[in-house]
This record gives structure tokens, sequence and C-alpha cells, in this order.
């Protein structure tokens, strides 16, 4: 037993988290900020952190991470960083020569105190910023929120590049939420088919899902360029995948430029997405196209044909907060039973809205925000499930449990292919069931006896 | 396999070479990196000083992770049975959290902790109002959850600078639990210029918390403790099967698939063997004034090496049967070593290997490039010191700066009642007479041939450069470089964590690294970057379907 010291008897821990469910701020800023064109992400804080960063994003992503760092020591964590982020900035315009450098802070800095603004105030007055250029900051400390937090603070500073004139552009702004660059993709692809202009921010596609072609492009060609950052302020709207994710930088861009905005959940599923091109296709004031009509259809195809499988199957799944949310609710209107849920980003309204999605359904269920995958374990010996749907880290309670194991979220550490396959849309949709079915249906095969051992499902 | 893209053999100097990788950066870097990119000269530790482990320029794009990676993170994340418990925000936690892939045999009793990460994800309340209460909770928490025999506890960034007292929490919490050790490391990631600062650290601590606290005898004729020796994709476990074929028992690994009671009984060891020179020779000089235990410095990377150094414990030991049974094992194994590495060096013969990796495998690993006839042109180590470049005879002459000085340095004694020197003077000096030196290590300058590039801390803009211009042949650093490597069309090999292989240590781990490397510098995969419309893009005229 790889987790033989997780006991089924559970007792409410107040101080130590044991195997999270969620980590810190400043990765989630890197990420945002590689969806930038041309952005060269920047750790304030001691190097490990931007060190531990860059790796957990390549592991998962299977790309170069490029991401600087103030590389603090004793010294700085005592007077204070500025001197390092300033040399900095003048060592990666040298060096590097991005267009803008995105700097986030860490615990670290912020427990000191650094005062990101002023530091880039001063960097400007000292012209160590060239011309045409940027330099945006955000206070990402680890010890408040989670990664997903991170994320949307640096989509809310990005948010500061929109500038509003008197034209409107006809476009849709996108905020897609920490989602994977095939995501990005298949969500533009969408708008694209129902023909509606769109402006996504940040878009990793083209960032972390680049091809090989025996050239290493620090700044690949993907990335939201701050020209549309800009024409944002201008868009006819903004549609906000996900509460924790994105809403903030769409309210902010609200409040700021008069775009109006509609916070969404995450189009995973069948559900979700219908919300997400009914939403689009009302702002943009299209049709919706038979092309996509068909696609539509095909997922309802899919899940009419194999209702049978899904039925009553029982689910444990462990993930952020958005995420977690549109899957609930695309594994409840299969009718399969979502009965353990843990996020491990705070905030209440996550069980809330859990509860709502699961109401009147005829099964007890165990949700938490701020859980770790300790307590999921601990549920699933108590109440075992039939499959578990978590990053990585689930693959140790899966082989413990003998349980099958929907890799999906973040990190994918052992598995590929996340970063060129959607799951998003009814596309997504599509490769959301055939992993679950392969998986109920393998599990089957392998489990039966003999004499029942069939050749058609 | 085919052979890849037909290769121009590319002429270059050094001296442009070092030129062009300073030319971009602004004059104040280009100084400083200058000093810290030799020529090798190769001429008995003539190389002009280098300078290392000295702290990396902000903006410029580092390799090296922090002093907590190197005290959690490296040193006593793979010892099995001690809950490590960080103090601090989660992330510090979570990105150490089994990414190092140190390989574990949960052994008879199966107190096994490697698969958990424990933190007391510190919210700004902590910050704010102190966490010592939190820290106190947790360790309650996890004793009464799990009963573990002792609990280690990290300080991340944050703690220093907000004081929580750590160590009064962890003696405190050792006297109220009665049967676990509670230990902390103030292991501060701003703390010194690298990882390397954290094996210190790591290092300062099992010795004044676990080292040597059990006396129970252990059974062996030959007791040996292997230090620096991480157990990643296996190296331990195969170096374990070599020695005890050889009648040789292996106490402590520190750490690779360590537990405590192995740290406890360290002391019954009559020679220590070191594999990282870098992360622990602090250790290695430690016990030796303490218990009277002299180290050696030995090499398992490498066939030719893993004999040397077999050979190198026997010669201590001084026993014909030790002797015999040592060179029996190495004949024994060595047939189909030697099988492998003639087919492989055919193919690989002559081929160009970069490596820019930790505090000693950059040189450990060029013995397995030298069997399979391929030449280092360029290394260098991320977070080493001048004694692993230029050989330990500088340490006299190391300035100590202020980010050193920072880190304890303990000062040892002889103990009461354990200390036994395990050899006289006269015969230490016999065997150094014939060939067994004690604490020493030559460095890696003396191994590398002359002209080649030798560059400390190297960053991803250099490497980029250097690959560029030199076209190795393989490239060999960590996750980060991995995938902006193979980019420009050059195999990678990680020789942090192996990628997903290993063991590359001992005999059959030289056999692995061959073929592994066989694979990578002959697969016909790097053929297929061009579309055939990209290889000839012209149309010269229009195809008509007939």
């Amino acid at each position: 037993m790889l987790l033989r010291h997780t006991p089924k008897e559970i007792v409410e821990r107040k101080a130590v988290s044991i195997n999270p469910a969620k980590t810190c701020q400043p990765i989630g800023a890197m990420y945002a900020a590689l969806g930038i064109h041309g952005c060269l992400p920047h750790s304030h804080g001691s190097q490990g952190c931007c060190s531990y960063h860059r790796s957990a994003l390549t592991r998962h992503y299977k790309e170069p991470v490029p991401a600087a760092t103030s590389a603090f020591t004793e010294g700085a964590s005592v007077f204070g960083g500025q001197a390092n982020l300033l040399q900095a900035i003048n060592n990666i315009f040298s060096v590097y020569e991005p267009d803008v450098i995105a700097v986030h802070t860490t615990c670290l800095s912020e427990t000191i105190g650094d005062d990101l603004p002023q530091i880039i105030k001063k960097a400007e007055t000292e012209d160590k910023i060239p011309a045409g250029k940027y330099v945006i900051g955000v206070s990402t400390p680890s010890y408040a929120g989670s990664h997903v937090t991170g994320f949307s603070n640096m989509v809310k500073a990005i948010v500061g590049f929109s500038e509003k004139t008197d034209k409107k552009n006809g476009k849709v702004n996108i905020i897609p939420g920490w989602v994977e660059p095939s995501d990005m993709e298949e969500i533009k692809r969408i708008a694209k088919l129902i023909g509606v202009e769109t402006i996504m921010f940040p878009d990793t596609s083209g960032v972390l899902n680049g091809p090989m072609t025996g050239k290493y492009k620090m700044f690949p060609d993907g990335g939201t360029t701050i020209a549309e950052l800009k024409s944002t302020g201008d868009s006819i709207g903004t549609l906000a995948l996900g509460e924790w994710c994105s809403a903030d930088a769409a309210r902010l861009l609200d409040k700021k430029c008069k775009v109006p905005c509609k916070v969404l959940d995450m189009p995973f599923g069948l559900k979700a997405t219908d919300r997400f091109v009914d939403a689009l296709r009302t702002i943009a004031g299209v049709t919706v196209s038979d092309e996509l009509n068909a696609e539509r259809g095909q997922l309802v195809d899919l899940i009419t044909d194999n209702h049978q499988f899904f039925y009553k199957k029982k689910v444990a799944i462990a993930g952020d907060p958005d995420q977690v949310i549109a899957m609930v609710e695309f594994l409840v209107s299969i009718d399969m039973c979502p009965v353990h849920i843990v996020t491990g980003t705070p905030g209440k309204k996550f069980e809330k809205r859990i509860k709502e999605l699961t109401d009147g359904e005829d099964y007890e269920v165990n949700v938490k925000a701020k859980g770790d995958l300790f307590l999921l374990h601990q549920w699933m010996k108590n109440e075992p499930v039939d499959l578990l749907i978590c990053n990585t880290y689930g693959k140790y309670i899966a082989r413990d449990e003998d349980v099958p194991l929907m890799r999906w979220g973040f990190p994918i550490l052992d598995r590929q292919c996340h970063q060129y396959f959607p799951t998003v849309g009814y596309k997504g949709g599509l490769r959301l069931l055939e992993k679950i079915l392969g998986m109920l249906l393998d599990r089957r095969d392998r489990d039966s006896p003999e004499e029942t051992f069939e050749l058609i499902l | 396999m085919a052979t890849a893209t037909k290769k121009k053999k590319v002429q270059w100097d050094p001296a442009d070479v070092k030129a062009e990788l300073l030319k971009k950066y602004p004059p104040k870097v280009a100084r400083k990196r200058a000093k810290q990119i030799m020529i090798n000269e190769a001429l008995e530790n003539d190389t002009p000083e280098i300078t290392a482990n000295v702290r990396s320029t902000p903006g410029i794009i580092t390799m090296r992770g922090c002093t907590y990676a190197g005290c959690k993170g490296v040193l006593l994340g793979p010892t099995r049975d001690i809950v490590n418990l960080v103090h601090g925000p989660i992330g510090c936690s979570f990105y150490a959290w089994l990414t190092r892939r140190n390989q574990t045999d949960a052994g008879l009793d199966g107190e096994n902790y490697i698969n958990y990460s424990f933190s007391t994800d510190m919210q700004e309340q902590d910050i704010i109002f102190g966490g010592e209460k939190k820290l106190e909770a947790a360790v309650q928490e996890i004793y009464d959850l799990m009963h573990p025999k002792s609990i280690a506890i990290f300080a991340t960034c944050p703690v220093g600078l907000i004081g929580d007292d750590i160590h009064t929490i962890a003696r405190l919490m050792k006297e109220k639990l009665g049967d676990c050790n509670v230990f902390a490391f103030s292991c501060e990631g701003y703390k010194g210029v690298s990882q390397s600062a954290g094996h210190h650290i790591a290092n300062n601590q099992v010795f004044k918390h676990i080292l040597g606290e059990d006396d129970t005898p252990v059974e062996g004729k030959f007791k040996i403790n292997l230090l620096g020796e991480y157990n990643i994709g296996g190296d331990g476990f195969e170096i374990d099967r070599i020695l005890n074929k050889c009648g040789i028992t292996n106490i402590l690994t520190f750490s690779g698939n360590s537990t405590y009671e192995k740290y406890a009984t360290a002391h019954h060891a009559d020679l220590n063997t070191v594999m990282c020179h870098r992360s622990v020779n602090y250790v290695g000089d430690m016990m030796e004034i303490k218990f009277g235990i002299p180290w050696i410095k030995v090499n398992f990377i490498g066939a030719k090496s893993t004999a040397k150094s077999l050979r190198k414990i026997a010669a201590y030991f001084e026993d014909q049967g030790l002797i015999d049974r040592v060179e029996a094992v190495i004949k024994e194994e060595m047939p189909e070593v030697e099988a492998t590495m003639a087919d492989v060096r055919s193919r690989t013969e002559g081929k160009t290997a970069m490596l820019f990796v930790g505090g000693s495998r950059a040189h450990h690993y060029q013995e397995l490039f030298k069997e399979m006839g391929m030449k280092t042109i360029s290394a260098g180590y991320e977070f080493a010191h001048r004694d692993d470049y230029e050989g330990r005879q500088v340490i006299p002459d190391i300035k100590i700066d202020a980010d050193s000085r920072n880190i304890e340095e303990i000062h040892a004694e002889a103990d009461e009642t354990r200390f036994n020197p395990r050899k006289t003077p006269e015969q230490m000096a016999a065997l150094e007479a014939a060939g067994v030196k004690f604490k020493h290590y030559d460095g890696m300058f003396s191994d590398m041939d002359e002209g080649t590039l030798i560059i400390d801390d190297v960053n991803q803009y250099e490497a980029e450069k250097l690959v560029e211009i030199m076209k190795p042949d393989i490239f060999c650093a960590g996750i980060k470089e991995k995938f902006s490597v193979m980019k420009l069309g050059v195999p990678m090999k990680q020789l942090h964590s192996y990628d997903s292989g290993g063991p590359y240590a001992g005999f059959r781990g030289a056999i692995n690294f061959y073929q592994e490397i066989d694979r990578l510098t002959h697969s016909r995969v790097w053929a297929y970057l061009k579309a055939p419309w990209q290889e000839s893009p012209e149309l010269t005229g229009a195809y008509v379907w007939e």
C-alpha cells in the first residue's frame, strides 16, 4: 500500500494539511502571464519559487517554460528586494528582449512588504524599461488563496492594458480561466464556428502546445498580443469562464472600460457548453451554425447510447473549483453520482454550488472546499467509488483502492496530450466520455468472470 | 535505428565561444559571468580559479533552486520513516512532493511517508500573528494520526522572517510526545545562494539529532556508509546489490532509501564512502572527528569507476578475502557490461556531450560517456563550490562571503565514548601511499580535456547559445532545460531525475545508460522536423492527375 498510513476513521484536522489539492498563488500568475504574447513571467522572491513553478509547469505541459527570478538572498530579505528587481528588469530587457515582463510576488516579498507598483515606477523613471515595452506587477501572496487565486490575480493585472476609445471593435472578450492550451484553442474554434470575433486572454495556445521545428523560440507565436489586450476595452462584452479564475478580471474590465460581462461556468460538459454557446450567440447577435448543432447532437448521441454504463456509477473528484463545478454538473446530467468532492482552494461558494447541483439526488454528497486528498481518500475508504477524477497525485489513491483514475486537472505529470486534446465544448465532452467509458468498460472486461466475459458491450 | 540528419564537423575556438556567451550581457553581468566560465587548461590544476557558489544574478534565468529544495527536497526527502512537515504556505511542500523520483522499499516494518506531503499551509493570519501554535498543533495531529518515530520540521521563507522559533517547538514537542524525535531545519529558501546551503543545513541537523544515537551493534565484517547517494531511479538499489555481493555491509545510504534507524546506527561503520562530495562532505568530516571514521571519495557512476571504487573500499579494509571477493564480482559483472559497451561504442565513438547538473553529477557522468567513446565538450555544476571543480586542496583558499557565513558551521568534537580511530596514523599513511586517498577529491577540471568549457551556474541563455554553436550530440541538465534544448533538435537527457529511466549507477546501471544514450543519439525521430514540402518548397510545374 502506497498510502498505508491513511486511516479509514476521519478525525478533523485543524493544523496539518496532508496531500494538498492546491498549490500556491505564484504558479497561477506564471501560467497566466505565459498567455500574453512576448511576455516573460518574473518571480519576485527567492530563486527556488521560480524554479519550482517552472518545473511543475514544464512537467505538466511538456514545453519550455521560461521565467526569471529576483533571486533574493538573505540581504534582500532584510533590506527589501527593490535593488534585485531593478537589476532584474534591466538584465531581462538586455538579454531576453521580451515585450512584457509580468512580475508576481511570493510569500517572501509579500512578508517583507515590497511595494511592486513603486518599484516598477522607479524602473520607469530610471529608464530601465525600453520604449514600447511594459512591466506589469501583481501581488500574489502564497499564504492566501491558491494557485487559482494567483491565476485570477494575474488576469486582473492583464486587464490593466485595456483602453477605451470611442469606437467599439465588435468583438467579444473571452477569459477562459486556467484551462489547457488545447481548451483555449477549442473555445476559439467554437466562437469561430458561430461567426463571433473574439479576443481571448490569457491565451496559452501556441505557447504551451507548440510544434517541434528545430528552432527554440523563447517567445512563441501564441499568446494575446498587447494590441489585442488594449482593444479589450472596446469589446462589446466579456464572457468570464469560471467564477474563481476569471470573474474578477471581467468585473474589473467592466468597471474600467464599461464592457459588460457575464460570468459563466467553464464549458465542460453538455449543459455548461450550451450556456456558453447561448451566451456567445446572444451577445454577438448571431445564429448558431449547423456545424456546431451537429457537434452537440453527437455528444447527446454518445450520452444516450451509453447511459446504461454511466447510470448510478459513483465518482470521487478533486480539482480546482471552476473545473469541479462544471464536471459535477456534467456527471449529474448523465446520471453518474459524484459522491466525494474536494477542492483545495478556499471559498464557501464552492460547497454551496455543489450542493445546488446535487440537490434532490438520492445519494449523500461529501463536499469540502479547502480540503485535501488525504480527506478525499478517507471518504473513499468509507464509501468506495467506481471512478476517481483527479490530477496525477490521485494515482496513489487509485492504486491503493483499486479504482480507475481519470487524470484531469493540474498537474498531470505522467500522461500526455492534455495540451493537444481539449475537454471543453461538445468535442471535449466526447473526449471526456470516451475516457470515462474506456475506464469503466476496461474495468468490466478485467473483472468479468470468464462465463460472462462478452465480446460486445 | 536510422542515423538522424547528416552533421557537419563544427569547428569552434573556446575563447570565441566564451566571448559569444558574454556578448549580449550588460557589462556588470558580463564581468561576473566571465569568472564563472573557464577554458580548461588541463595542466595539473593549473586552470585559473573559477568563481563558484556565488549569487545568481537577478533576472538571469538560472537553473538553480533554493536552500529549502536542497535540504528537504534532496537530502531529507528520501528517508521513508521520518515525517517531513513543511512549515509554510502550501506551495513549498506541494512542489517537493514525490518529484525527485527517490525510490523506496517500505521494508518489513512498512513505515513509509514518502508518498505523503505534510504542510502547515500557513495563512495570512499565521504570517501576521505567528505560526508557532499551528506548527505545534500540526505536529500533534500527525503524531495522533500516524505515530511516526520522527518528525522533521522544515522552515520556508516567511518562517524566518516572522521569527517562528521552530527549534524550540521541536524540542518541546519531542519532550511532550516522548517516543517521537522531533527536530527542525532552518532552511529558508533565501539563505545561501543555491541548494547547496540546504545540503549543509541538512548535514548539520542530521548530525546533531540522529546520527550515532543508537549503540545497538550492527552485524557485518566490512561495514561502510554510502554518503551522498539518493536512490533516484533505483541507483542505490543497484549499488547495494553490488555491495551485498561483495560482502560489504552498507549501514546507511545518506539518504536514498534510508531509515531513521540507519542514521542512528551509522557510527558503527568503519568507513564512510562519499558519492556526492558537494552535498555530504560536511557530515563526512564531522563523523571523522566525532567517531573516528575516515572517508574516501567513491563514484559508482560508470562501470570502471564502480570497479575502481570497490577496489578502493577493499584496499581500505586490508583483507585479502574481501579483495579477492571484489575481484571475483568485478570479473563476473564486467563481461555483460563490456559487451554492451563495445556494441554501443561502435555507434557513439567520437560523439559529444554537454553536462550541466548538480554538484557532482556533471563530473561523474563524464565517466559513462568516456566508456562510450564520447567526449564532454562543456560541463558545469549548478550549485557546486570551487573544490568540486578544482579539487579539495583549494578549500583553505576559498573566500568565505556573507552568504556562506550565514550557514552554521558545526565544530564537531570527538565523542567521549564512541570515538574510535579505525586506523592508526601509520596505517593511514601506508594506505595513502598505496593510493587510498582520504578526504580527497580532485574535482572536475582534472578529468576534462584541454580547451573544454567549464561553466558554473550556466543559465538558459548560455545553454541555448552553447547548443547552437557547439552542436553537441547530447545535452544533459534538468526538467526546466529539457524542452528548450529539444526544440533545437538536440537530444536531451535529464540527469537530476533521469526522465523516467534508471538506475544508471553500478554495473547494470551502466548498461542501462549506454542503451539510453544509444537510443537518444541514434533515434530516427529527429529526422522528421521538416515536412517534404519544407525540404523542397519550389514547385517546378503543376502536377496533373492522370
